[in-house]
């Protein structure tokens, strides 16, 4: 069926200083498919879009689209190609009509000047197109953000589009909306337009797509027909395990799995360090409950989306709930805030060490005392040996390597820095800390060191929730693993029951 | 359509502002209501008018310019000095003068958009610069006495009733007609919208943003400086300190106008509202022989007001 064929990428090569995000991705849509594009976290996903649409430019390989060689340099060269994206969030013009939203940029015109009434003709045919009948002289905004979704995808496909890209479109669609957007997919489907549909939603990549391509590490690990490829081998194949021996150990473990759970909980009449119940943030996570006990490691485990940051954030007092209770050390606390959650001796290392950890202008030191420092008064400055002594501590225990204590922190590796982060934590000596993807983006060497650490950690009696998207990490490390799915707690696993298999078929389990 | 959709309510308001005052002052005054007042209203403002068009266009894109008061008052000083000083012809230092105030704008403009400066900053730097520039010029004022000028002053159409209208308000006028037209007819007008809305959208969907946004300072330049030569064919004359603070004045009038600070939202008819009731109002304080800090207080409420309403209806 070769002459089916609308894209064809082979060999894609994309490299960023320090990562190669992409490192040889095949990916190929026919025309009239949905294709699910699968992949964790810096599997190569959004930089194969952002190729592919002209954001980025290629290092190698080849991008041919109806079996000619392209080569985007821009979002527009793309749109012009046929390429056409839709955004997760909705990105037109919220105070403009949707006639003029659907044509912005290209509208007709007569005499130099917008011929209004040709642009409300073609946004009411574009808005056919998709089986939708909504009035196209009203205000976008007060449409509902599906609706808006909706409108944006007639606007990607009016300009004779071949290829649409749709990222994590559903994030902030109800189910209904959802099935409304599946049926305009399967509309254009049968249209002939080729359809790729990024989401970390496994239910509905079995819904509406018909193939799915998984990428890991920025390569290709191959190309399913979705009916034909269980979910736990999809699992398995995007965090790069062997399935094969999974599904025989399903039924088995289930029952254990229960008591054991029980066991815990019943075990320690210790008050816990922290602990929820049903406490949720809307469209962030569903109500949870969790216990943290004393020198204990809990481990948040689930695919990307799935609300392990949430759950992290939540706890830290970053976001606020919109309901349920926390309770740290047995008292109950409301309107937490990070900076309460600090007084409390709670300590949060973020996912994204670059954007809300590290600062990489300052020295090893001054990141390092950065914390302690803040909770003094400004006044009463640390003392430089003090801060020293503390540096070159911390600089020892964590087997920091950095040439000085005076070294600014961004010239250090991924992993250092983040041991930079972690020991601005300790310093502080926190009953607990949660580290969100500690060991992201650096190398296997000082993974290894960071969840060594996270050992001796919980040997000192500190606690520990450990967010992390490697399973044979959070199994090594944890005592208890929290598993989600789409935004939503599925299940825990502890003792005996702790294996990455078991996890993987609670991740995998669909919604009924 | 069973209500008025709710980007008319300023516009509306605005409206029934300028009716509610117009037709109050005239049933409280004798003379109010007549041709010369009108006459008047565009004459004594067409300066502000043709500022505040450029600035509407500025803040629909959602971007702000502080420099206008300044490039205006520089233009003028500029131009008195070189046609009185320096015996060049009008047209020819005309032609310098929007040059400048042009090249001016653009520069401001590509600050703004290269750096991602916040405009803001930038005009204010621009404020100073111009400023300072006018004073460099010439540190007093300036009279132009010139037979181009007395051949322009001479123009006068006549609007019924007896009233006329001179060349500046007739500027003010065509440049109104022109805007409107872009504003509302022209893909660049529309990409001012979209910009204002949300520019990083406007990025996503291939619009030309920086291109836009750099041309509508430039275009704010161009009409800062015609707005400072018709004030000198106003004024016969030219004087550095001219116009000082009208910026601020041209934001009041467009935010009165109904254009929101925030950017996306508004009208260019909306702005002659505005300029018609900040109009209205000096007159309004000259028939009651009040003294003109009564207007400026009641600009300022009114503009308090507006933008209470602004919030109220944008907020839901």
């Amino acid at each position: 069926m070769a002459e089916s064929e609308l894209l064809e990428i082979r060999d894609l090569r994309k490299g960023f200083p320090g990562v190669q995000a992409l490192a040889g991705a095949d990916f190929r849509v026919r025309r009239g498919e949905v294709h699910a594009l699968m992949g964790e976290n810096g599997a190569g996903k959004s930089t194969l879009i952002k190729v592919l649409t002209g954001v980025h430019e290629r290092d190698g390989g080849e991008v041919r689209l109806d079996g000619k060689s392209i080569h985007p340099r821009a979002p527009v060269q793309a749109e012009a190609l046929g390429i056409s994206t839709v955004f997760q969030e909705v990105n037109l013009i919220p105070n403009l009509t949707v006639a003029e939203n659907i044509a912005l940029g290209r509208q007709p015109r007569r005499f130099g000047l917008v011929d209004w009434r040709a642009v409300r003709r073609s946004a009411r045919t574009a808005i056919e197109r998709l089986g939708l009948s909504l009035d196209v002289n009203r205000e976008l905004c007060s449409y509902s953000v599906a609706t808006q979704q909706m409108i944006a995808i007639a606007r990607a496909i009016d300009l004779d589009a071949k290829l649409l890209i749709l990222d994590e479109p559903t994030s902030s669609l109800d189910e209904k909306e959802v099935e409304e957007l599946f049926a305009v997919m399967d509309r254009l489907r049968n249209q002939g337009l080729g359809i790729v549909f990024v989401s970390h939603f496994l239910d509905q990549v079995y819904q509406i797509c018909d193939r799915i391509t998984v990428l890991r590490g920025g390569q290709h690990v191959g190309e399913y027909v979705t009916s034909e490829l269980p979910r736990i081998e999809l699992i398995a194949k995007m965090l790069g395990k062997e399935a094969s021996d999974v599904e025989s150990m399903e039924a088995a473990t289930a029952a254990a799995h229960h008591q054991d759970a029980a066991a815990i909980s019943n075990e320690s009449d210790e008050q816990p360090v922290l602990q929820t119940k049903q406490y949720t943030r809307r469209g962030a996570i569903q109500p949870f409950d969790l216990t943290v006990r004393k020198g204990e490691v809990v481990g948040l485990a689930g695919l990307l989306g799935s609300g392990r940051t949430e759950i992290a954030r939540l706890l830290f007092g970053l976001d606020s709930p919109t309901d349920g209770t926390l309770t740290v050390d047995g008292v109950e606390r409301s309107g937490w805030t990070p900076r309460r959650a600090i007084d409390s001796g709670i300590a949060f290392c973020p996912e994204d060490r670059k954007v809300n950890g590290v600062i990489a202008e300052l020295s090893v030191r001054e990141n390092i005392v950065l914390a302690m420092q803040a909770s003094r008064s400004l006044l009463r400055t640390l003392p430089m040996k003090k801060q020293l002594a503390l540096a070159r501590h911390y600089i020892d225990a964590l087997q920091i390597k950095t040439p000085s204590t005076e070294t600014a922190v961004g010239t250090l590796s991924g992993g250092n820095q983040q041991k930079v982060l972690l020991a601005r934590w300790l310093v502080m000596n926190p009953k607990l800390i949660i580290l969100d993807e500690p060991t992201r983006g650096i190398d296997v060497g000082a993974k290894a060191e960071i969840e060594s650490l996270v050992a001796s950690l919980r040997r000192d009696g500190m606690s520990v929730v450990f967010v992390s998207s490697e399973l044979d990490e959070v199994v090594r490390a944890c005592q208890l693993v929290v598993v989600l799915r789409d935004q939503k707690v599925v299940g825990e696993v502890s003792g005996d029951d702790l294996q990455e298999h078991r996890i993987m078929e609670m991740i995998a389990s669909s919604h009924d | 359509m069973k209500l008025i959709p709710k980007k008319w309510i300023p516009l509306l308001t605005t409206a029934a502002v300028f009716v509610f005052l117009f037709s109050a002052a005239s049933m409280r005054f004798e003379g109010f209501a007549s041709m010369y007042v009108v006459a008047d209203l565009f004459s004594e403002n067409a300066f502000l008018g043709i500022t505040a068009i450029g600035m509407t266009l500025v803040i629909l894109s959602g971007g702000i310019d502080l420099s206008v008061g300044s490039v205006i008052g520089f233009t003028s000083i500029l131009v008195a000095t070189l046609i009185t000083d320096h015996q060049m012809s009008p047209v020819f230092v005309w032609s310098i003068a929007l040059a400048l105030g042009t090249v001016f704008g653009a520069l401001m403009g590509a600050l703004i958009h290269v750096y991602r400066l916040p405009a803001f900053l930038v005009t204010l730097g621009g404020l100073f610069l111009a400023r300072g520039m006018a004073f460099y010029v010439k540190p007093e004022a300036v009279q132009i006495d010139h037979p181009v000028y007395d051949r322009l002053g001479d123009i006068a159409i006549p609007i019924g009733g007896g009233a006329e209208l001179g060349i500046a308000p007739l500027i003010f006028l065509v440049l109104f007609m022109i805007a409107l037209v872009v504003a509302h007819y022209t893909r660049f007008g529309r990409n001012v919208y979209a910009i204002g809305g949300d520019e990083e959208s406007a990025v996503l969907m291939c619009l030309p943003v920086g291109r836009t946004k750099v041309c509508v300072y430039t275009i704010n330049g161009f009409l800062s400086a015609l707005a400072g030569i018709t004030m000198t064919l106003y004024m016969d004359s030219g004087n550095p300190i001219n116009a000082t603070a009208l910026e601020l004045d041209a934001i009041a009038v467009v935010v009165i106008g109904g254009t929101l600070l925030t950017g996306g939202v508004g009208y260019i008819a909306g702005t002659m509202l505005g300029l018609l009731i900040y109009a209205t109002i000096y007159q309004i304080t000259f028939f009651a022989s009040l003294r003109s800090s009564i207007a400026t207080i009641a600009i300022g409420v009114l503009l308090l007001g507006f933008i209470v309403l602004q919030k109220m209806i944008h907020r839901d």
